[in-house]
């Protein structure tokens, strides 16, 4: 291959393959791109979509968060659960679940990336035991069963529609314009991408290190919280096995959007075509009435087929 | 024992963008301990790697023993072939016993099985060989760095090691565990090894080694015996003087005092990360003043400056900037903020964020000024500071959002100035401001470093190059082995002054009055 069109398919091959794929499965099968199937897969791909723009930002800075599937239920179990402890069906019950949610996935963020900074634990090892230790918080909350019970303003988070956009796509939408603005436009953002290019220079350059590895942890923690708000809004309950296995389709979705593990490169851009790539797979081989054991076999294949692309253009240069 | 057991000719070596060997020789003979000295960046580290196998050479023959040597052949190749390599960071399992260290891979066997047995007492034998008296069983992570190391010089004669390469052996050792070390080379060069010995220590030199090769910028400077040259010419010939700087005239005077450092201390620590003492270190500066801080790498010139700029600590000193006592700074950040400004020694790996723009770069410490509310950078009042000193550095660049790691060497630097200017400080340390850069760009960055005095901000500038320190500096503080062996004013001062101070080990001091 010539440089050219390596360099080219680097810049635009993930966009290219999610073109392809909607072709293919648009061709295939009618029910695809019915305007139906078009917002569930839309719905789906928000909801881990809206962690994958956090964790972006945690990749970026050369970290990772394992994490957030549990945090999800965690949280979204914790918003229930205090919606309910202030009584049943009052007004604006949905907020008090939504703000409990969100505060409850900040929180658990900061505390873990504290750990990281501050006693230099690995993040894989500290979101490792995090994974284990919200899922069994999530159980202990409620005895292992679900809250259900929502009235119809916190379920509309999750199943209403504003111009027969539904709301997730909707939040999904602000989360991504929220991150593309922080990443291109501010201070924050840059310093983002300092720490994660060359931590030892951002530092001499007066950047507060421990501090911007932690906040991105806290990003990602509320917004998985918020996730979980989501979820349990759609779900009409918050369950305790919500979110099982989402930490890897939001790591494969930052991943395969470009984002290098060893931070300083990637970016919301290329996320949220990673998030869209997955939920396009998943839903497509579904309605293929491919088995679910073989979509996992090709989503992983996919995966490393990306990043061992990406290695092999840069070695190129 | 004669003989050539390592001959290297004519070896080049390029990395994108840089020349790292450009024409090596090094000839080391039977039986003999042969130092390769040079300052950082003169090509030392590229040489061993390439004898070691971890990277191979572009053009050029080498041969030991006579036999060439496969410029693509692995670091196990090159054990095998009796050439081995002892760097810094030791390559020793932590959590194994010493013996299976120094047997790694070729264990005494029984039916297949480890013999432990004989592993043990090889290891023990091999041990009172070398003079070191520990239980092979124990694990090497409970070992001193000077034990650690002898385990690695074990492990080398027990591979039947013809050439050892030790870099920067002594680097993390005491007085006493140089002396040992030095026993034991003695001892193996006496049996016939011979050792690559690289070292920054120059009096070592003179106690251990036969012979010496000098590289300066990649190149072979010059051969000998040791016996018959000073350490002065070695560090003559180390430092060079093909380029001689003009001295620069400026138009201004130094002004008020501004900064005075005093009493900096820092004990040597184990670990190894800081393995010289800083002792007792202090300094003055005046507004509009350049300071030179001479003397060779490690002698505590740059360690000083990181730790006025809050990059490092210290035990003890105090800081009176504009005449107001403050405690040593904690952090870059606070630094910043009082008004420093660093560019550091190693422009790639502490200074340039290379797949970032130059914009990028040059203001990444002045967003906070230059962001509307502290949150949103104003792009236009970005722009407008990055022309402001893309027009004064005169940075060439096709445009300013490409990646700085396209820039050359000297505009990359220039960059990084660029982002300090940007600060507005009152103190500017510049940590070898021309360093692999090329000529033209030189001069120019000594200009940029004369005019910012002239308009009042005090700089400390910290050289390898004599020539250098002379050309810009009013006074020149001059570091050896962890103090200030002096200062000179610049119409004092002369290289051979310089070198003087710089050279001569307070130890061979010491010794020599004892």
């Amino acid at each position: 291959m010539s440089g050219d069109l390596v360099g080219w398919l680097r810049r635009y091959g993930t966009s290219l393959f999610l073109v392809a794929l909607i072709v293919f499965f648009g061709l295939e099968n009618s029910r695809f791109l019915s305007i139906r199937n078009v917002t569930n897969i839309l719905t789906e791909v928000s909801i881990y979509g809206i962690i994958a723009v956090g964790m972006t930002f945690v990749i970026l800075t050369a970290g990772v968060d394992l994490a957030v599937g549990s945090l999800l239920a965690f949280a979204g179990m914790a918003g229930a659960y205090a919606m309910r402890a202030l009584g049943a069906d009052y007004t604006l019950s949905w907020l008090v679940a939504m703000s409990t949610a969100t505060a409850v996935g900040a929180l658990v963020g900061y505390l873990q990336g504290k750990t990281v900074t501050l006693f230099n634990v690995p993040p894989f090892i500290v979101t490792l035991g995090g994974l284990t230790i919200w899922r069994g918080a999530t159980l202990i909350l409620n005895d292992g069963s679900p809250i259900s019970g929502f009235d119809a303003s916190y379920r509309w988070w999750g199943t209403g529609a504003i111009a027969g956009i539904p709301v997730p796509v909707l939040i999904f939408a602000l989360v991504v314009a929220m991150g593309f603005i922080t990443q291109r436009y501010t201070r924050y953002g840059r310093y983002i991408y300092a720490v994660g290019g060359n931590p030892e220079a951002a530092r001499l350059n007066g950047l507060d290190v421990p501090a911007i590895i932690t906040s991105v942890y806290l990003i990602v923690g509320a917004l998985a919280g918020l996730a979980g708000f989501l979820l349990s809004a759609r779900l009409g309950a918050a369950e305790a096995v919500g979110g099982v296995g989402y930490e890897l389709r939001v790591i494969a979705s930052v991943v395969i959007g470009g984002a290098s593990l060893a931070g300083g490169r990637g970016g919301v851009g290329g996320t949220i075509i990673g998030a869209l790539l997955i939920g396009v797979l998943t839903n497509g081989l579904v309605i293929m009435h491919v088995s679910s054991y073989w979509q996992q076999i090709v989503i992983g294949l996919i995966i490393v087929a990306a990043v061992a692309f990406d290695t092999y253009a840069k070695s190129r240069r | 024992m004669t003989g050539l057991v390592l001959s290297v000719r004519d070896v080049h070596k390029r990395f994108p963008g840089v020349k790292a060997l450009d024409g090596v020789d090094l000839e080391v003979q039977a039986g003999e301990v042969h130092a390769l000295l040079g300052e950082n960046g003169a090509g030392k580290s590229t040489l061993l790697k390439i004898l070691s196998g971890a990277q191979r050479w572009d053009r050029g023959e080498a041969a030991l023993n006579a036999v060439p040597l496969d410029p693509n052949a692995s670091p196990r190749d090159r054990q095998r072939l009796g050439l081995i390599t002892i760097y810094q960071e030791f390559n020793l399992l932590p959590f194994m016993s010493i013996a299976e260290n120094l047997f790694l891979g070729r264990e005494p066997t029984r039916r297949g099985f480890i013999d432990w047995r004989t592993l043990h007492d090889n290891a023990r034998a091999l041990l009172a060989s070398i003079g070191l008296d520990v239980d092979p069983r124990r694990e090497v992570r409970h070992l001193s760095v000077a034990h650690q190391q002898m385990v690695e010089i074990g492990r080398a004669v027990a591979q039947q090691a013809k050439l050892i390469v030790m870099d920067e052996p002594t680097a993390a050792l005491s007085g006493r565990e140089v002396e040992i070390l030095h026993g034991v080379m003695r001892e193996l060069k006496a049996r016939g090894a011979s050792f690559i010995y690289v070292t920054h220590r120059l009096d070592e030199v003179k106690q251990v080694c036969d012979s010496y090769t000098v590289l300066r910028d990649g190149r072979f400077v010059a051969r000998g015996q040791v016996s018959d040259v000073q350490i002065r010419d070695l560090v003559n010939l180390m430092v060079g003087r093909d380029v001689e700087f003009a001295k620069l005239v400026r138009r201004t005077r130094p002004g008020a005092a501004l900064l005075a450092v005093q009493g900096v201390s820092r004990a040597r620590d184990l670990s190894g990360r800081h393995a010289m003492a800083l002792q007792d270190l202090s300094i003055d500066i005046r507004a509009g003043e350049i300071l030179g801080f001479a003397g060779l790498v490690g002698a505590g010139r740059t360690e000083l400056a990181r730790i006025i700029f809050g990059a490092d600590r210290c035990d003890r000193g105090v800081l009176y900037l504009s005449g107001a006592q403050m405690s040593p700074l904690r952090s870059p950040k606070e630094a910043i903020r009082a008004g420093f400004a660093l560019v550091p020694e190693d422009r790639k790996q502490q200074g340039c964020f290379l797949e970032q723009s130059i914009t990028h770069n040059i203001t990444l410490p002045s967003l906070k000024r230059i962001s509307r509310w502290g949150i949103f950078v104003d792009e236009a009042k970005e722009r407008q500071l990055v022309d402001t000193y893309q027009a004064a550095l005169s940075i060439k660049m096709a445009n300013p959002t490409v990646a700085i790691g396209t820039l050359s060497g000297g505009n990359q630097q220039k960059v990084l100035l660029a982002r300090c200017m940007a600060l507005k400080p009152k103190v500017l340390i510049v940590d070898e401001p021309t360093r692999g850069i090329d000529i033209g760009a030189k001069s120019e960055v000594h200009q940029l470093l004369s005019s910012m005095a002239e308009s009042g901000i005090a700089l400390i500038i910290i050289s390898s190059e004599m020539s250098e320190v002379l050309a810009l500096s009013d006074r020149i503080v001059v570091f050896r082995e962890g103090r200030i062996s002096g200062t000179l004013d610049a119409q004092d001062a002369s290289e051979a002054k310089l070198m003087q101070l710089m050279a001569i080990s307070a130890a061979a001091t010491e010794r020599a009055a004892g």
